[in-house]
């Protein structure tokens, strides 16, 4: 076979989940996209077809939701999968515009009395993988905000 | 619906069986549950069979080859952890519509060491599992963060769902047919290592084989057969209603509560009429959160009911006599239909040294995360 193309010219940021937007140019925020029916008002991760609340067929309305929220509950988790480092803080965080997101929580020691049901957190991305195209894999995360 | 009964049940001892093949355990579950009834395959007009990771495998129709193949129609089912129990619902739901007389359900599963569950779905970019980056979807964090709500709401502690495995481990040293029985501490449970807080090792459901089986009949037809019949007196599937964080931490209340609601009314009883519960203790976490969602005990008073041990045996309402998942052992398809008959056992008298004494109404909840939940209630 022969050698693989080494080159970066087409090397991309891809996100992990697609719900989770890059910036288009360099300096743009990335942010978490959302839905909002408007029936009903209920919010959602990502987009729906439908909405699972009301059940309408209306079209859902584009929200970009909120880099900060609140720590809803966690966990700490100590056995996962393989190649999975353990132990970390796996979290249920509530956003301002009603919806709840499932995120790891960095920038804490993962024990339970380093954490705070309700405690302020921020969103941040960075890069966890780098795919066989030589694509950045660019995953979300929280931390608490104040870095404590 | 007209009445329908019990007439025959059976499990295997749960635990791992791989010099056998899935549809064997079934078959064996099946044989006992037919003599039970003092039937054969040829009395039988439909069965329902519940597998979860065989589910392509029509294990429901290997089972019939072992032990008789009279060409009835056959239900395969999948409903997660609900899967046996659905299967059983199925049996029950053709003979209550009046399409049949006397049916067979059995749940099998084997999953040998299989390691840690997901609830499946979210796939993500790159090829990469967003598990353990995002969160996770593993089912020892989700329950762990299930119990967290808990603690959130009330202040209950890590060592109330320790309480909730030292019960089970306790009761399941009576249950021959249990994964595990091994007595433990207190102290054993919160110092063994942690999975996801706050559930420690022995607060973890073990994975496991097995298979479980039921005869039911018609309540009419049930009479010719058995002088102790037991009614099926509610059997009810509920899914998931819309609820805000649903989507990202499932939610294993509203969907209990909902299920727990419709049973009581068609069973024509109250909560406090229970003089058993078989309950989808996977985690310590979640039988503490079931207390509340079968209205066993009022908001919040769940951390206080373990306390006083309220749900051992002997006490006010006994939880888990078969020593629960968290012993018994937990093998998906198998599950629901070996709660309905530990359930069945106890109204029958026949539960051996983990007698629940003089239960006449039992009940069984089994929750498979996705989601589904069933309740059957069992009556003498």
């Amino acid at each position: 076979m022969a050698e693989a193309d080494t080159g970066t010219a087409g090397k991309k940021e891809i996100p992990i989940l697609p719900f989770l937007r890059l910036g288009e140019k360099a300096g743009d925020a990335a942010y978490l996209f959302g839905s909002k029916c408007t029936s009903c008002g209920a919010t959602y991760l990502g987009s729906r077809m439908a909405c699972s609340k009301c059940c309408s067929t209306d079209p859902m309305e584009d929200i970009r939701l909120s880099d900060h929220g609140e720590l809803h509950v966690f966990s700490i988790v100590h056995q996962s999968a393989p190649g999975i480092p353990t132990p970390y803080v796996a979290a249920i965080v509530d956003l301002p515009e009603g919806v709840s997101v499932r995120c790891n929580i960095e920038g804490v020691e993962p024990d339970p009395k380093n954490l705070k049901f309700g405690m302020p957190v921020e969103m941040y991305t960075e890069k966890v993988h780098t795919d066989s195209d030589g694509n950045d894999i660019i995953a979300f995360k929280f931390r608490p905000v104040n870095g404590k | 619906m007209r009445d329908v009964a019990i007439v025959g049940v059976s499990m295997i001892k749960f635990g791992r069986y791989p010099e056998k093949q899935v549809h064997e355990l079934g078959a064996q579950a099946a044989l006992l549950a037919l003599k039970d009834a003092g039937v054969t395959m040829k009395d039988i007009e439909i069965m329902t069979s519940g597998n979860l990771y065989q589910a392509s495998a029509m294990v429901g129709q290997r089972i019939l080859r072992e032990i008789g193949q009279t060409g009835i129609p056959v239900i395969n089912v999948a409903n997660a952890c609900a899967t046996g129990s659905t299967a059983f619902r199925e049996a029950y739901m053709s003979i209550g519509s009046g399409a049949y007389d006397t049916a067979l359900a059995v749940g099998s599963e084997q999953m040998g060491k299989m390691g840690l569950l997901g609830g499946g779905g979210g796939g993500g970019g790159g090829g990469i599992s967003p598990e353990g980056i995002v969160g996770s979807g593993l089912m020892p964090a989700v329950f762990g963060q299930a119990g967290a709500e808990h603690m959130r709401k009330y202040g209950t502690t890590q060592e109330h769902f320790a309480k909730i495995a030292v019960k089970n481990h306790k009761h399941s040293i009576h249950n021959p047919y249990a994964q595990y029985q091994v007595e433990m501490s207190l102290e054993d449970v919160m110092n063994a290592r942690v999975i996801a807080w706050p559930n420690t090792l022995y607060m973890c459901c073990p994975t496991g084989d097995g298979a479980a089986a039921a005869v039911l009949m018609s309540m009419e037809k049930a009479k010719q057969y058995t002088t102790t019949p037991i009614k099926v007196a509610a059997s009810v599937l509920t899914s998931d209603p819309w609820s805000q964080r649903d989507l990202t931490l499932p939610d294993v209340n509203t969907l209990t509560r909902n299920a727990a609601k419709e049973a009581y009314e068609t069973a024509g009883i109250e909560p406090d009429d229970l003089d058993l519960v078989e309950l989808h203790d996977c985690f310590a976490t979640a039988e503490l959160l079931h207390y509340e969602n079968l209205g066993l005990c009022g908001e919040g008073e769940a951390g206080r009911m373990i306390d006083e041990g309220e749900t051992t045996i002997g006490g006010r309402i006994p939880v888990a006599p078969s020593g629960g998942l968290l012993s018994k052992g937990h093998p998906l398809g198998a599950t629901g239909v070996a709660n309905i008959c530990e359930v069945v056992w106890h109204l029958r008298g026949q539960a051996g040294d983990r007698q629940v004494e003089g239960a006449k109404v039992g009940l069984a909840h089994v929750i498979g995360l996705g989601s589904a939940c069933t309740i059957n209630v069992m009556q003498k």
